[in-house]
This record gives structure tokens, C-alpha cells and sequence, in this order.
């Protein structure tokens, strides 16, 4: 088992022939994810990496049952390409897109909450399921099927918690990587829900960041709903107030989204707190051990 | 993107924003002129500048004779302005604002921004402006109202008078209050803002409302669907060296320490900068070199870096993922052969052909301490910046 997606998953490439989807694409497929095909406006019938290009997401739908997509195309077309595939039917949307403006998530955050569809992101890493279904940019090959369920807002800095649970021999149930954007889709409480209803995963790892009060929302959440033990790394305790840490949303605006204020959160609600992101596996191992 | 308050102005003014009477000047004979023009005995003199707080910093004042008019223009505009909200050299003021004062009743604070919580549009309103709003807030949460407002459906004209009633207008304040609200709001939304903040907003003798101060951020996002916005994008109010990064998509922010670090991807060079301080050191910068690196943005990385005289010592940090380490490597050691660094460099590669990466430094006998552990790498770079400076 894992989360949201799985090798049953048929996964769509949004953008699917230009540079950035064609490279992931290849990632991707090469990954052994059930790749389906690929739609690009004005391409469609075309074969690109030995798969199909479709003009709509609603063609590729027809044609190939997809029910997940990623998206790789420019932000000034990322609002559009995420509801054209909400509206297909698509099921797990993944926006890797960085730069989308923000009043066009307020909007399209309030379109897809009258559908059943998951988005991830924008400005994301992506989502993985290790050995079985990879839809983003993450190098596939640092992952390891196993049970730590791990969510964050970063990309890189997740690679050490994805490399450290992979050479301890615990590896991942499912990484999805929210995003770094202030309004995007699926949140830590989303992913918490669905990690403790997963019976492979059998703890957590939780790698926040500066800004916003999500931490502090998923910290109250631990606490009256979560069993499997928690390890949580926030970043920025250095971060001046009121600049933006290259992520849109990593901001300490109005001195709210500190890290000191997220830590404390966390450690009232019960989770193990690291402060050294070289220790994330670590701890959990520790922690782990402990419990025995 | 922040625009200067005289932007912000002009902006309102289009959307049907009333604001004091007043000229945007550049050197003494036009703000006399202004003044002249203006009329009157006395006048306000604001200097432009990307910045809260010009007040107290004494770029804004008000004045009653021609002579303390130019006067004060020219040490406004001869000097850099350092208020508490400035990075430590300053900004430079080239524009002065010269308004007719107004006759102020009662000063009030409204704001339009986008609320991460509950994912939408927010109007901020109350009755205590004119002072900083964020102790009025700690204070009293009682005295701001918020109103959210549906992406779908916008701004409504009862959320225009609950914030009229709140605030305790009537007359032509209040119907004012309602045009002044959905100006705002199209102004907001035309234009991609993210803030929109009029403090104060005052409540004239005659009963009408003025916008005395005007902060706008755009977000810069959105910035390619508005080049009319674009234009209004002043270099001069930021660190040189920020401005400089962003040409190469560097992400680059300068602080006060000692340790430097070059990271790939924004969480791990916060973390990186975490690190620095938790074994001792103070970081000299957050640096994201992002996804795609080529030699010759590390090249451009590790410049901006030795732009920053404080700097002792050099920390890489890279986790390669769709980044191969041996180019990282490649990049690192032609910087250095190019550029020439004399301070202690340390390089933590890990990921992605990370063996070869490290090979290669080793083989290239130039003086970097190659690591392959964070916390070693980070230890080492903390020492070397002390010893460094000894």
C-alpha cells in the first residue's frame, strides 16, 4: 500500500513535449511508472518518447483511461492546464510549475473544491511512491520501498530525509512534496489523514519551512488524531523577517511563520523534533527503537 | 514588486482613489516650483523610498516656507535614507513628493491582501490609523475587521457597509468609503496585487476620504501579463547584489555573517544557513543556485558571494538530483581557476554522481575541502571562517 498513487496509477504528462516534460517524461517512464500518453495543444497524433500526444486532457482521457496528470507547462498556462484536467476527470493532479501567480490559485483552489480531484501543488517536487509510481523531479533511484510516510514543502532539502530513511533500511511509503507556493493544494493535514489510514506506513516525516501556519495546523492535527509516531525538521530559524526564502511562500510576514513559533507547536502536540537535517533519519530511527 | 508610494498613487487615482494634491519632484527648483503651484503656507514633503518607517527616519515632514521646502528636498535626495526597515546601507531617495497638507478629522487604516488561511481576498479596516497596525492588532484584535471577500462572486456592497458601520461613518464618508472599496478591490485584482495598504486613510473636515499614504505590492508572478507594471520596477531600491541575481535566476539574499553558502534548492540553503549558526558561525547569506546550474551560474554564484566583504569562508552545499555533482564539481573548479578565491572553500556533494564529483575536486589539487557529510562539511566551513579572520 502507499498513498494517492500506486502502480496502478496511469499517469498523463501535461506540457508533455516541451523541454521540462519531455525530460521528466523520460524520468518518469524510465522510473517504471505506468506512463499513458501526453497532451499537448496543437500536437495531438503525434508519437513523442513512444507514447501518444493528444491536443486535450479530456481526448487523453478517453483514449487511455488516465486518472493522474503532471504538469510541466509555463506558469502563465498552469491555472489553465490544472482545470482543463480537473474538469476531464483527472483524479490526481501534480502542478510541478513554479512562478504561478497567486491570484490565479485563489481562483482555481476555489473551482476544484466542488470536484473530487487531488491537486499537488504548484511549485512542487512531485509525488513518489517508491518502485512504483513517480510523478515529479525527484532522481528516482535515492528512494526505497518501505515504510516511512514523508511530506514537505522543499525538494532538495527532502532528498536528505528520503536518502537518510533509504541507507537505515526503513525506506518510504509515499514522499508528496506540497509545494512551496502560499496558496497551494494538498496540505500536511491531507497527507497526515491519509499516511495514518495507510497501513504501510508506520511513521512519518514531516519537513517544513518559514512562512504560513500550516505546521502549526498539522501540529494540532497530530495531536488529537495521529498514532504513528512523527519526526518533524523546520527551516529558517536563520531567515530574516519579511524576505522571501526563494519559495513564494517561505515568508516571516507580520512576524507570523517563524520557525521558533512552528517548533513549539509541534513539540506540545507530541512530535520529535530534529534540528539538524542531517539527523531526520536518524532521529526516526531512535524514535523507532524506543518504541520497542 | 514593490512600487513607490507616488506609483501606488497614481494608481489609485485611476481607480477613482482620492488622494492630496501634489507633484512628484527630482530637485530643488521643482519642488519649489511644486509648492509655488500648490499654493498655501505649508506643505508635505515625502521622500520616495521603498521603505516603512520614513517618518521617524525624517523623510516625511511637513514644512511652512518655500526655502524649507528646497531645503529639505535637497537633504532628502543628497543623502541615502536608513529607517528600521532598511538593510544596513541605506536606500537612495531620487524622488520627493510635494502635497498639499489635508485637514485631517480622524485617521483610519485599511488594507486588501490575499489571507494564506483561508485562501482568499481580505479587506483589513479599523478605526486606529495613522499608527503601526500590527500593535493595534496585538492589542486588541477587536479593533480590525476582517472582511473576506468570494473569488467568484467579489467584493459585495454589504461587506462595504459593515466596514463603513464599523468604522463609524455616515454621510458622505461612508458612501465614499463603498467607491473607494471597490476601487480597491479592482485594483487589486486588475492588477496582481498582493498588498494594498492605505494608512492612514483620513476622514477629511469636509467629511470625504483620503488616501495620505499608499503602499502596493505587485506579485511578481504576475509581473509578465502587466508590462505597464513592469515599467515602474526601480533597481535603485534594491541590494545591488539581489538585483544581480536575479538577471543569472539566482536566488540571492545578503546577511550579516561571516559563513557563505551556495545550495541548490531554497529549503536546503535555509537549512544550510540553520546549520552555520547552530555549530557557531553566522551565515553571510541564503544562496539557491536552483535546479538547472550551469558553470557559468556557479561562476556568477561565487562572485556575488566575494561581493560581500565580510565573507570568510565557503560552504557548497549540493544535493544533485536532476543535477549531476561531477558538473557541480566541473563548475566549482573552473569558478576557481577563473576567479581566483584566497578564502577557505568547502565543498559537501552528495546525490547524483557524487563519487565522481568528488573525485574530480580531489584530482584538481586546488585548495577545497571536499566532504561528503553536512555536518562535517559544516563544521569545517564554521571553523575555517574563525580561523580565517584570526
Amino acid at each position: 500500500m502507499s498513498i494517492l498513487v500506486n502502480k496502478y496509477t496511469r499517469v498523463i504528462c501535461q506540457g508533455f513535449t516541451g523541454k521540462e516534460g519531455t525530460f521528466h517524461s523520460k524520468q518518469t517512464i524510465s522510473y517504471g511508472t505506468n506512463f499513458v500518453g501526453g497532451v499537448t495543444p496543437g500536437k495531438g497524433g503525434r508519437v513523442h518518447l513512444e507514447f501518444q500526444v493528444f491536443n486535450t486532457v479530456h481526448e487523453a482521457v478517453e483514449m487511455t483511461g488516465a486518472d493522474a496528470s503532471m504538469i510541466y507547462v509555463p506558469a502563465a498556462f498552469a491555472a489553465d492546464a490544472i482545470l482543463e484536467a480537473a474538469d476531464a476527470g483527472i483524479k490526481i493532479i501534480v502542478c510541478i510549475t513554479e512562478g504561478v501567480p497567486i491570484q490565479d490559485m485563489l481562483r482555481v483552489k476555489y473551482a476544484l473544491n466542488s470536484k473530487n480531484v487531488v491537486l499537488i501543488g504548484p511549485n512542487c517536487p512531485g509525488i513518489i511512491t517508491p518502485g512504483e509510481c513517480k510523478m515529479g523531479i525527484m532522481p528516482g533511484y535515492i528512494h526505497l520501498s518501505g515504510k516511512v510516510g514523508i511530506m514537505s514543502r522543499s525538494g532538495t532539502l527532502t532528498y536528505e530525509a528520503i536518502y537518510q530513511t533509504t541507507h537505515n533500511g526503513l525506506g518510504q511509503s509515499t514522499w508528496v512534496g506540497i509545494g512551496g507556493d502560499p496558496i497551494h493544494g494538498i496540505n500536511f493535514i491531507n497527507c497526515l489523514a491519509l499516511f495514518e489510514d495507510d497501513p504501510k506506513t508506520e511513521s512519518i516525516i514531516m519537513v517544513g519551512e518559514i512562512g504560513g501556519q500550516s505546521e502549526e495546523d498539522a501540529a494540532n492535527y497530530i495531536q488529537h488524531y495521529i498514532t504513528k509516531p512523527v519526526v518533524a525538521y523546520i527551516a529558517g530559524l536563520t531567515a530574516p523577517v519579511g524576505r522571501r526564502m526563494g519559495h513564494a511562500g517561505a515568508i516571516i510576514s507580520r512576524g507570523k511563520g517563524t520557525a521558533e513559533a512552528k517548533l513549539v507547536a509541534l513539540k506540545d502536540a507530541g512530535v520529535h523534533i530534529t534540528f539538524s537535517p542531517a539527523e531526520m533519519g536518524r532521529r526516526l530511527l531512535d524514535i523507532l527503537g524506543s518504541d520497542d | 514588486m514593490n512600487l513607490h508610494e507616488f506609483q501606488a498613487k497614481q494608481l489609485f487615482n485611476r481607480y477613482g482613489i482620492m488622494t492630496p494634491e501634489g507633484y512628484l519632484v527630482t530637485n530643488i527648483s521643482e519642488a519649489r516650483q511644486a509648492a509655488k503651484q500648490l499654493g498655501g503656507k505649508h506643505w508635505v514633503v515625502k521622500a520616495q523610498a521603498h521603505t516603512g518607517g520614513r517618518g521617524k527616519a525624517g523623510g516625511v515632514k511637513i514644512v511652512d516656507s518655500l526655502d524649507h521646502v528646497s531645503n529639505l528636498a535637497y537633504k532628502i535626495l543628497s543623502r541615502r535614507l536608513f529607517t528600521h526597515q532598511t538593510i544596513t546601507e541605506g536606500l537612495p531617495v531620487n524622488h520627493v513628493l510635494i502635497e498639499k497638507p489635508s485637514n485631517i478629522k480622524q485617521e483610519l487604516y485599511i488594507a486588501v491582501l490575499i489571507d494564506r488561511l483561508s485562501e482568499s481576498v481580505v479587506f483589513m479596516v479599523s478605526p486606529w490609523g495613522g499608527v503601526d497596525i500590527e500593535a493595534v492588532a496585538t492589542k486588541d484584535s477587536n479593533a480590525i475587521l476582517n472582511l473576506y471577500v468570494d473569488p467568484i462572486i467579489g467584493l459585495q456592497n454589504y461587506q462595504c457597509r459593515r466596514a463603513g458601520y464599523f468604522l463609524g461613518l455616515f454621510g458622505m464618508a461612508f458612501k465614499h468609503l463603498q467607491v473607494l472599496m471597490h476601487g480597491l478591490y479592482q485594483l487589486f485584482i486588475e492588477n496582481d496585487a498582493s498588498l494594498v495598504e492605505i494608512n492612514p486613510l483620513v476622514i477629511t473636515k469636509r467629511n470625504g476620504l483620503l488616501a495620505i499614504d499608499a503602499k502596493l505590492d505587485i506579485d511578481d508572478n504576475s509581473i509578465f501579463r502587466h508590462a505597464r507594471l513592469e515599467i515602474m520596477f526601480d533597481p535603485t531600491q534594491e541590494a545591488k547584489s539581489e538585483v544581480i541575481a536575479k538577471q543569472f535566476g539566482l536566488n540571492y539574499i545578503s546577511l550579516d555573517g561571516t559563513v557563505a553558502c551556495m545550495v541548490n534548492g531554497a529549503g536546503l540553503a535555509m537549512a544550510t544557513m540553520d546549520l552555520i549558526q547552530m555549530e557557531g558561525g553566522e551565515p553571510a547569506n541564503f544562496l539557491d543556485v536552483g535546479g538547472r546550474t550551469t558553470p557559468d551560474r556557479i561562476a556568477e554564484a561565487f562572485k556575488l558571494i566575494l561581493s560581500n566583504r565580510k565573507v570568510m569562508s565557503i560552504l557548497v552545499n549540493i544535493f544533485g538530483g536532476i543535477i549531476r555533482c561531477d558538473l557541480i564539481a566541473e563548475g566549482v573548479i573552473q569558478a576557481v581557476r577563473d576567479i581566483g578565491i584566497s578564502i577557505p572553500l568547502i565543498v559537501r556533494l552528495e546525490g547524483t554522481h557524487s563519487n565522481l564529483g568528488r573525485t574530480l575536486l580531489s584530482n584538481s589539487n586546488m585548495n577545497i575541502s571536499i566532504s561528503q557529510n553536512l555536518t562535517n562539511a559544516v563544521k569545517q566551513a564554521v571553523k575555517a571562517a574563525q580561523e580565517w579572520r584570526e
